[in-house]
């Protein structure tokens, strides 16, 4: 097992005040917190910093881990000496702790003789007690045309679970679920009974499934509509013209009106996502400029800019056309 | 691998809803928690009353969100809604954003000289 240096995972020093480690959690905190943050680990350094700063903030439990901090170094191999925290005492903490680091489950996540298990309630049977057990929630990213068609997808979660000595350990847990064709982002698929085990003879609690779209090398996904860019010709979009478009249904052909400016969209109704209302697909048109050549290239725009002298693109900036 | 039997669920939206109790089981909130939530207009239930109320799958995933910032950054209900709405509003911006084309280095962004 390796050495945490929860100091160093809230960029604290090792003297600072109760203050400033609350300081230091509150700020990492709004940067890191899942629901906010965009950046790829946010959830690994929010589950590192909530670890760190249960340890850190109960004076209790930051006298001990110093106590043996002083001996390591992150990173380094460790095994806690046997006693280190005689003539400490701990009070029950209120974090969610699913999945917290082996290194902190050695030190503070162990059944404390003659007080209470740490670990989550789940499954711990209480005689004549009998009470449903707790939902569940996980979030499963598909891909767009698993949502289109539906079908079948196997997805693994991690489920904290307590052991006969007391420690909390993830297991992995596989499930087959299906995708109902037409289901959008954000929406909620429940799986009864999927839950957490009830208490005596409760049922089973219920896992909640939060659909996330991966996403996708061509459409942007907008509730149930879809977006796709449609590179054209400048000649398609000043004449017209009509063009092949992919939508997830297969090809279709699609009539560009004359004179359609860059950024345009056309509609294409009912060919979003499945459901009822169908979603729409957007094409928003491009205008991809042909590359310039040779002289013969130059000579069919210098034609053009001629013919077509008295178009002044900038006229609307006010200033010299 | 052993093949396992295919599990069904129901996509919580119209056709499907949650009560008040399913909502709060859901979420691990008591019920007065969830009452302030609709007082604050965070979630929209149908229905008149806490017992005839019913809840949207979105409503599920708000809840969630904004249970979520209170106990980890400490916010109370009404700095809890604000964030979740600017959450929301983020996301729709960096989905329109996805598409957009980002210049280049040395490309788009040529200096231009005068």
């Amino acid at each position: 097992m390796e050495f945490k240096d929860y100091y160093a995972v809230m960029g604290v020093a090792r003297d600072a005040s109760q203050d400033d480690i609350r300081r230091a959690y509150r700020k990492l905190a709004r940067r890191y917190h899942p629901d906010v943050s965009k950046e790829p680990d946010a959830e690994s350094r929010f589950k590192e910093l909530g670890e760190a700063y249960e340890v850190l903030k109960d004076p209790e439990k930051r006298a001990a881990y110093d106590q043996l901090g002083a001996r390591y170094r992150a990173g380094e191999q460790f095994r806690p000496p046997p006693d280190w925290d005689a003539g400490f005492e701990f009070s029950e903490g209120t974090f969610d702790r699913g999945g917290f680091s082996d290194f902190f489950e050695e030190l503070f996540g162990r059944r404390r003789p003659g007080g209470h298990a740490h670990g989550p309630r789940a499954g711990r049977a209480g005689a004549g007690i009998h009470a449903a057990g707790e939902d569940h929630h996980a979030r499963v990213a598909i891909d767009l045309e698993d949502a289109i068609r539906g079908g079948v997808k196997r997805i693994s979660l991690q489920v904290p679970e307590l052991t006969a000595d007391g420690h909390v350990r993830l297991r992995e847990r596989a499930l087959d679920v299906k995708i109902p064709a037409g289901v959008r982002e954000g929406q909620q698929i429940r799986l009864a009974g999927q839950g957490a085990p009830g208490l005596g003879q409760g049922p089973a609690g219920d896992l909640y499934l939060e659909i996330l779209f991966r996403p996708h090398p061509r459409y942007r996904v907008e509730d149930g509509n879809l977006y796709v860019d449609l590179p054209v010709a400048p000649w398609e979009a000043a004449l017209g013209a009509t063009i092949t478009v992919p939508t997830p249904g297969g090809d279709v052909g699609l009539r560009v009106p004359e004179g359609s400016p860059a950024g345009r969209r056309l509609r294409l109704k009912g060919r979003g996502l499945p459901g009822t209302p169908p979603g729409d697909l957007y094409v928003v048109l491009q205008i991809a400029m042909p590359p310039v050549r040779n002289d013969s290239d130059r000579a069919a725009w210098q034609d053009l800019a001629a013919r077509l002298a008295d178009f002044k693109p900038r006229s609307g900036l006010g200033g010299k056309p | 691998m052993t093949r396992q039997t295919v599990l069904h669920g129901v996509v919580i939206e119209t056709s499907v809803e949650l009560g008040t109790q399913e909502l709060c089981r859901a979420c691990a909130v008591r019920e007065d928690w969830l009452i302030a939530l609709v007082a604050e207009g965070v979630i929209e239930p149908r229905g008149r009353s806490p017992g005839a109320w019913r809840f949207s799958g979105e409503s599920l995933r708000r809840a969630r969100i904004v249970r979520r910032l209170q106990r980890d950054l400490d916010l109370n209900l009404a700095g809890a809604a604000l964030a979740l709405e600017l959450i929301e509003e983020n996301e729709r911006l960096r989905r329109r954003l996805a598409g957009q084309p980002v210049p280049a280095r040395g490309d788009d962004n040529e200096t231009a000289h005068p």
